[in-house]
């Protein structure tokens, strides 16, 4: 066990490093890309909490961000709040409304919960149109553009990709250490068979609540950072193709592995965005000839990546790492 | 508030049953494909959509055939499909966790929803229906045979698959089959196939649908994907493994989502959807595995 753990802080103390210098060698649009990567991936490791370990489903995520971006936006277009003190604030009231989701869903199994989360991803984006008072109607709100606080000297971008990673950084920690720790293992035993855990004397309905608030949480803070990312929040900010995107991401990087969420945060981003580059790589194979300008091309392409990693890939990048890494692990371990 | 008259209210119940007749079909669809793989079809729609172009192109492109000479022919070709993709790509994830075949299934529906607009473009085009969009007068309110046929072919196709999967054999083979696969495989029952033709079925029912809805939205790639999101919850409301329950859920969607926004004061055009979403809660909260759907003891 002392490998795994010394493996995993290694591992995280190499993203740090990362982290802090990457945006010396990369362009400031593409410092901004990352930063958009790092929002995906604080929502992918709530979604990963309550899917990986509790083994709850959610299609319906992209409300929680957009609960978040509405918090933020409300409190600093209404009340003059600053962008950042509404972060954790954004957090609490997705957290909460995490909380009054995850009441119902403890009645529904799998496939149903799924449907009623995909549900309320589909209907939330209706209520800020019907409450124009407060949330700005379909126009939407504005906000400041992003700026860094305190006189620090970079540009928007870079401190857009600062704040964002910190904060990943900061609940990937928290993420691990509950996942660690007793809630950890007692979503793990949910997950495997809630029975057997109800028997062994665990409050599964309130594990399970639980984890929907924590989940929840994550995806408000990334759904307020969209929104000072964006300044910008309308009900389309949030679209329904956003919860998509994050079990996609959250498939394509294996559910439970904190590792493979990165790289499915960064799929997500880069086939959501570059899906024609995909298109014109293909171009270049032979007997294939598509035109990435057409349209329906990249839709053509994100479809196809996303069997193509389904059907070779069934665990996601982290079930990949796993196997890979479970040799070493395993030595390390026998010799420790 | 317009003054409530009872012929507006009986308009009112014609366009809610016609509109819940469109999600029947669809969720039928889905309830088919769910009983058989456990396999929640995300492309429904987009197969749907894509079988209705190509029976569009067989009565204005490729041949100039009239409604009811290009539907048989479509309804091969969907059977055909629908097949292709469970023995080419669903059969590979049957025993995966539900996660991954829903991410297998939203891959194929954009997959097919590109293919669609690479084809045929993303122009919305006029589909010809077979049924006249003249209207009765019924005791006040404007009936179309176009509504009481989509409503006759829904609850016609259930009766239709009820009778199949009660008194044929193949139908009590797929039952076997879905119920439970390795004793099935004991006894005989090609497991694979009827998995396959599960599909099958499932794309002719989306293919049906696609046919009928087309008049009404016009054919555009795009056309099926509010029904899609109407006809999950239709057949989550009915019950996701019961085809009964698929079509009356269909119906009392489409009932409440038109009368709640006509009727209920300060639920207008905006909240309805949040409306329909809080009553499958509640129902679901009462019944979990939906009005007409049984709950699976599971073991430890």
């Amino acid at each position: 066990m002392k490998a795994k753990l010394l493996l995993e802080a290694l591992s995280f103390a190499l993203l740090v490093v990362a982290v802090v210098f990457l945006p010396h060698h990369v362009s400031d649009f593409h410092s901004r890309e990352l930063a958009t990567v790092g929002m995906y991936f604080i929502a992918l490791v709530g979604l990963g909490i309550l899917t990986g370990y509790s083994g709850q489903i959610s299609l319906g995520h992209g409300a929680f961000m957009a609960i978040g971006g509405y918090t933020t936006a409300i409190l600093e277009v209404n009340h003059g709040v600053r962008d950042i003190w509404t972060i954790p604030i954004a957090g609490l009231v997705a957290g909460a409304a995490g909380l009054l989701v995850g009441i119902p869903a403890l009645r529904l199994s799998g496939p149903y919960l799924a449907l009623v989360t995909l549900g309320i991803a589909i209907a939330f984006p209706q209520l800020p149109k019907k409450y124009g008072h407060f949330t700005g109607g379909t126009t939407g709100e504005i906000l400041n553009l992003p700026k860094a606080p305190f006189g620090l000297h970079t540009t928007p971008n870079h401190w857009l990709y600062y704040l964002t990673w910190a904060i990943a950084l900061m609940l990937l920690v928290c993420a691990w250490v509950l996942l660690r720790t007793k809630p950890g293992r007692t979503w793990q035993a949910v997950r495997d068979s809630e029975t057997a855990a109800a028997a062994s004397g665990i409050g599964v309905p309130a594990y399970k609540t639980l984890a929907f608030g924590i989940s929840a949480f994550y995806a408000g803070i990334a759904g307020s950072l969209f929104a000072i990312a964006t300044s910008f929040v309308n009900p389309d900010t949030y679209p329904i193709v956003l919860s998509i995107f994050l079990v996609v991401g959250l498939a394509v990087g294996g559910a439970s592995s904190l590792a493979g969420l990165l790289a499915g945060a960064a799929f997500v981003y880069y086939l959501d965005n570059h899906a024609d580059a995909v298109a014109r790589w293909a171009d270049h194979l032979p007997f294939v000839s598509v035109n990435p300008q057409q349209s329906g091309i990249p839709s053509v392409a994100f479809g196809a990546v996303l069997i193509l990693v389904v059907l070779l890939l069934p665990t996601g990048v982290g079930g990949l790492l796993h196997r890979l890494l479970r040799p070493l692990t395993s030595r390390l371990y026998s010799r420790s | 508030m317009l003054a409530f008259t009872w012929s507006e209210l009986a308009q009112q119940v014609v366009d809610g049953i016609r509109d819940g007749g469109i999600y029947a079909l669809l969720a039928l669809a889905l309830v088919i494909i769910y009983r058989s793989t456990r396999v929640i079809n995300f492309a429904q729609g987009e197969m749907a959509t894509f079988t209705t172009f190509v029976a569009w192109s067989l009565m204005n492109q490729w041949a100039h055939l009239s409604f009811w000479e290009a539907f048989p022919l479509v309804l091969v070709i969907a059977f055909a499909g629908g097949v292709g993709i469970e023995r080419l790509l669903v059969r590979w994830v049957e025993d995966a966790p539900l996660l991954t075949v829903v991410i297998l299934t939203l891959g194929l529906a954009l997959l097919l929803n590109g293919l669609t607009s690479v084809i045929w473009g993303g122009a919305e085009k006029q589909f010809q229906g077979p049924f006249s969009t003249q209207t009765v007068d019924i005791a006040g309110a404007q009936i179309s045979e176009q509504d009481i046929g989509i409503v006759a072919v829904a609850v016609g196709l259930v009766v239709v698959l009820a009778l199949f999967f009660r008194f044929t054999k193949l139908g009590l083979a797929m039952r076997a089959a879905a119920v439970n696969r390795q004793s099935s495989r004991l006894v005989g029952v090609r497991v694979g196939w009827m998995l396959a033709l599960g599909w099958g079925f499932a794309a002719v029912l989306g293919a049906v649908a696609g046919m009928l809805i087309a008049p009404i939205v016009f054919l555009d790639p795009n056309m099926m994907q509010t029904v899609l999101l109407y006809a999950f919850a239709a057949a989550v409301l009915g019950g996701l493994d019961s085809p009964v329950g698929a079509v009356v859920g269909g119906i009392i969607l489409g009932l409440t989502i038109t009368l709640v926004g006509r009727y209920v004061p300060y639920v207008d055009s905006t909240l309805k959807l949040p409306v329909a979403l809080l009553l499958i809660i509640v129902v679901l909260l009462f019944r979990p595995a939906g009005l007409f759907g049984r709950v699976s003891v599971r073991r430890v």
